[in-house]
């Protein structure tokens, strides 16, 4: 297991994103800010009150869960559990950035603009993660993103690790097991 | 008739109670000589049986063979071939065939059938009444003449106490025996034992009272006409009781039990696979138990399979739709001995008493004896052969078996039946 | 969050289920709760797969709740009804199911007459089997969603103490409900006449009474079975006016009831039969919401034992 970023590094790292996010939102326009379940929402609620601090103020806020919208979920094996989606603002004719925290094949991200097209048309749709590892299997870019590890061998996963869940900040990369869900 | 010689063997005879090494001369269909050590000299035929035991033909007063007109499941060619591979020489065939054998050509097609297979020899048991119904009383004498052995609507029992009455005494007329199902008409219907396992599963169940009821009725019907009367596929505890107290006051009464009501319980049929399904239902452990004790003092007088064979569609349906039954012939001296010698239960001489001289004298045949001048149907069992259950090698047309992989000890390896050899284990 | 996960591929009834599974399965429906409230009602989980509601027994409400449901989950959908016993057609339950399944079929949902139904075609099928009620058996889906109803109500079901009242002998609605609430820590009292209200359920934990109105002070859900005119026939009880008189949910009940009792019934109603109309349509009654739930919880249950051919595996 490597370490590549710890708990000051993250704290940079999420700066980095907050700038390059700030660079994508118009002044005094609405904003909706979405993070996929589960690590994505982690993030997105700690850049709420550090976009407040940039003088975004007008931000609605939600969760989104992607399991129901997965392009591959006959090889997942035995079901995780479903948790709700909540979206609880006007998303018609506002732009909404989705935010993740590791983007791969970009399936994730296919199944959430999956998910959003559901409950209504946003103005646009951007994307911003903090991690990109490479890998895609799709179309998909970021809009804006902290770290960019290039292309990484796929035997090697990356973890982000969230205080609220793990107990602490980090970015890291192991060896996968044969456990491991592709993501 | 070629003759034989079985030597080596340990003679079982509980008609003599005797229970030694010697060896048996069979000759033109009859056993000639019993003695210490009969030279081969000039006999072609020498079976050794040594380390096994010798024994009269066993015999099973209980199966059912298809035939006339369910014949895919079982005929009495097929149903002899059964017979003699699990050591059996005589079966009493029940009449719940389509039609009945509810007259004297039924009978005597019996009759002829099995003389013609030439396997085990199959004595067919009568009807009671009339294709069964249980209204009119079919032609018992004349089915008597013929060779019915017995007389029975099994299947079902006489539910109308009136005509059970009169047929008991209209057998009794000529000292002729009754086996009945026993089982009550009202409470009947369901297709496992009503108890904990029935109410958790939500299954129509058939309350043990059903069988009590029609054994209690009959002793009763019975007690001042006295006609030989043999209660069939005993099941419950309190049946057991009743048949001890009817003994105890004298009444002409017998019982038979099967080997899958001494060895499973309803808790097999969790599941739901029906073969587990047959009448009477497997009950608790009390009443295996109270089965068990029934055989040990000998209220419970003999053993039989009711062999019952259907085909694989037939069993493949729902639960509660599933016809009952399963067959028993080919593993049924092993299943005995699991449940009654191998537990230290009752002892070889006993089980071999149970399987051939009771039920000779039951049926009131002249068989089961290895007397030198009888004839000549004679099993040889080796009692320690281990071996599993393969119900895809069975003869019988049918499989509906479920003691399917069961490691057991004990089979019969040679089949003599009139003097010839019908079977032997390759 | 347990970290329980789904590996069943059947839902034959809830005797077999653990406390973990079942609470997983109303995690989910939690989850599915809300699709439900979405402008768009749907989502692609099921896409392209085939669902068949093979009923073989009557019933209009179970089968639109899980037609509706594999909809919800973009799923195709075949209606099977076949009513009578198999036998009396001259094919075979298994055939008949046979047949259907080589059209290619993901999931089928299966009710019929006979306990075990749906366990012998789980034998007989290579298909994920739901049973929608077979017999006086298990209708799983039903328990689950009463579940979600009194969790929904009460915000646990541990400790609470529920009251089934009625036909208990033949019903697999009263079975589920046993099985589902004993293992989720209720206490469970079984209220009827002898002769519907069998004494082998003590042996499983329930407690037993002929006498609602002694216990109807201390219940929090009267949980009311439908009153069935069969059993009149079959002398399991006289009348229909006797059995109002002792087991019936009238309003001078109701008034004895606790504070905040919960009223709840599988549905179809007999008003005025097993309970009083008003009380059926006023607040403390959640009969609508199980309908509600129900749905939510078959959507779950099509989810989760909707997996591929594929046996569970450690590699995804």
């Amino acid at each position: 297991m490597q370490a590549t970023h710890d708990q000051r590094d993250f704290q940079r790292l999420l700066n980095t994103l907050l700038d390059k996010i700030v660079a994508l939102v118009k002044p005094g326009e609405p904003l909706n800010l979405v993070g996929i379940r589960t690590r994505g929402e982690t993030l997105a609620q700690r850049l709420v009150p550090l976009l407040h601090d940039r003088g975004i103020t007008e931000i609605g806020f939600g969760a989104l869960d992607i399991t129901l919208y997965r392009d591959d979920l006959s090889e997942i094996g035995p079901r995780p559990l479903v948790r709700p989606t909540v979206l609880d603002f006007d998303i018609d004719r506002r732009p909404l950035i989705l935010i993740d925290d590791v983007i791969f094949t970009g399936r994730t991200v296919r199944a959430a603009l999956d998910a959003l097209a559901d409950f209504g048309r946003p103005s646009a749709v951007r994307l911003a993660v903090l991690v990109d590892r490479g890998g895609r299997e799709l179309p998909i870019q970021p809009d804006a993103v902290a770290l960019s590890l290039g292309e990484l061998p796929l035997d090697q996963v990356v973890k982000v690790k969230v205080a609220e869940r793990d107990s602490y900040d980090g970015v890291e990369i192991e060896r996968r097991s044969s456990h491991e869900s592709h993501e | 008739m070629a003759s034989i010689l079985i030597q080596n063997g340990t003679i079982l005879d509980p008609s003599q109670q005797l229970q030694v090494k010697r060896d048996v001369l069979i000759e033109h269909g009859r056993i000639t000589r019993v003695d210490s050590a009969i030279d081969s000299k000039g006999i072609k035929n020498v079976i050794d049986a040594a380390g096994q035991y010798v024994t009269p033909g066993l015999i099973d007063i209980h199966v059912h063979f298809r035939e006339p007109g369910d014949e895919e499941e079982e005929t009495i060619a097929s149903g002899s071939a059964c017979a003699v591979a699990g050591g059996f020489t005589t079966v009493c065939c029940m009449p719940n065939t389509k039609p009945a054998l509810d007259n004297e050509a039924q009978i005597e097609f019996v009759l002829r059938e099995s003389e013609r297979v030439a396997l085990a020899n199959v004595l067919p048991v009568g009807a009671i009444t009339k294709s069964r119904e249980g209204k009119e009383l079919a032609e018992l004498a004349s089915m008597f003449q013929r060779g019915a052995i017995a007389f029975s609507d099994d299947g079902v029992g006489v539910a109308d106490s009136s005509v059970m009455r009169k047929a008991l005494q209209y057998i009794k007329m000529f000292d002729g025996l009754i086996m009945q199902h026993c089982e009550d008409h009202q409470l009947a219907g369901g297709a496992m034992h009503a108890g904990l396992v029935s109410t958790l599963l939500g299954m129509p169940a058939i309350p043990a009272e059903a069988e009590q009821l029609m054994i209690a009725r009959d002793v009763l019907l019975n007690r001042t006409i006295g006609c030989r009367y043999h209660v069939q596929h005993i099941s419950s505890a309190f049946s057991v009781e009743l048949i001890r107290r009817a003994k105890q006051d004298g009444l002409p009464v017998t019982a038979e039990v099967a080997a899958h009501h001494l060895l499973l319980t309803d808790e097999s049929c969790r599941t739901f696979d029906t073969n587990f399904k047959m009448n009477p239902p497997l009950r608790t452990q009390a009443d295996v138990d109270a089965c068990i004790a029934g055989v040990v003092e000998g209220t419970i007088d003999i053993l039989a399979t009711d062999h019952a064979p259907h085909l694989a569609e037939e069993k493949e349906l729902e639960f509660p739709y599933a016809p009952f039954g399963i067959i028993g012939l080919e593993p049924a001296l092993a299943l005995y001995i699991k449940a009654l010698v191998t537990p230290g239960h009752i002892d070889w001489m006993k089980l071999i008493d149970m399987m051939t001289v009771k039920c000779a004298q039951i049926v009131r045949l002249p068989r089961g004896t290895l007397k030198e001048g009888s004839v000549a149907d004679v099993t040889v069992i080796d009692p320690d052969l281990k071996w599993t259950i393969d119900k895809e090698q069975f003869v019988s047309k049918s499989r509906n078996c479920p003691f399917h992989g069961w490691d057991v000890i004990g089979r019969a390896t040679h089949t003599i039946v009139g003097g010839k050899l019908k079977w032997r284990l390759n | 969050m347990s970290e329980t996960r789904w590996n069943r591929k059947h839902l034959l009834g809830l005797q077999d289920l653990s406390a973990d599974e079942i609470r997983f399965v109303l995690d989910t429906a939690h989850s599915f709760k809300e699709v439900s409230m979405r402008s768009v009602k749907k989502v692609p989980a099921l896409r392209g797969r085939v669902v068949v509601n093979a009923f073989f027994e009557d019933s209009t409400r179970t089968r639109m709740s899980f037609s509706l449901a594999a909809q919800r989950l973009s799923a195709d959908v075949i209606e099977f009804t076949e009513k009578g016993s198999s036998v009396s057609k001259g094919e075979t339950l298994v055939d008949t199911a046979r047949n259907i399944e080589a059209m290619g079929v993901d999931v089928m949902i299966v009710r019929h007459a006979a306990a075990g139904a749906s366990e012998l075609l789980s034998r007989s099928l290579k298909c994920s089997i739901i049973n929608a009620g077979d017999g006086a058996h298990e209708h799983p889906t039903q328990g689950l969603l009463d579940l979600y109803t009194i969790r929904e109500r009460f915000g646990k079901i541990e400790g609470l103490k529920v009251a089934i009242i009625g036909d208990i002998a033949n019903s697999r609605v009263a079975r589920s409900n046993i099985w589902g609430l004993t293992k989720m820590g209720a206490e469970v009292i079984l209220v009827g006449p002898a002769t519907l209200t069998p004494k082998a359920f003590a042996s499983v934990g329930c407690r037993i009474s002929h006498d609602l109105d002694a216990v109807i002070g201390e219940v929090d859900v009267m949980y009311m079975l439908r009153v069935q005119n069969e059993r009149m026939k079959s002398a399991q009880f006289p009348t229909v006016r006797e059995f109002t008189k002792l087991y019936g949910l009238t309003w001078d009940r109701f008034q004895r009831c606790k504070k905040g009792v919960f009223v709840m019934h599988p549905g179809p109603m007999n008003r005025g039969v097993e309970i009083q109309s008003d009380i059926a349509d006023g607040e403390s009654s959640g009969i609508l919401k199980q309908v509600e739930n129900g749905l939510a919880v078959r959507m779950a249950v099509l989810y989760l034992v909707s997996q591929s051919g594929k046996a569970v595996s450690a590699d995804s």
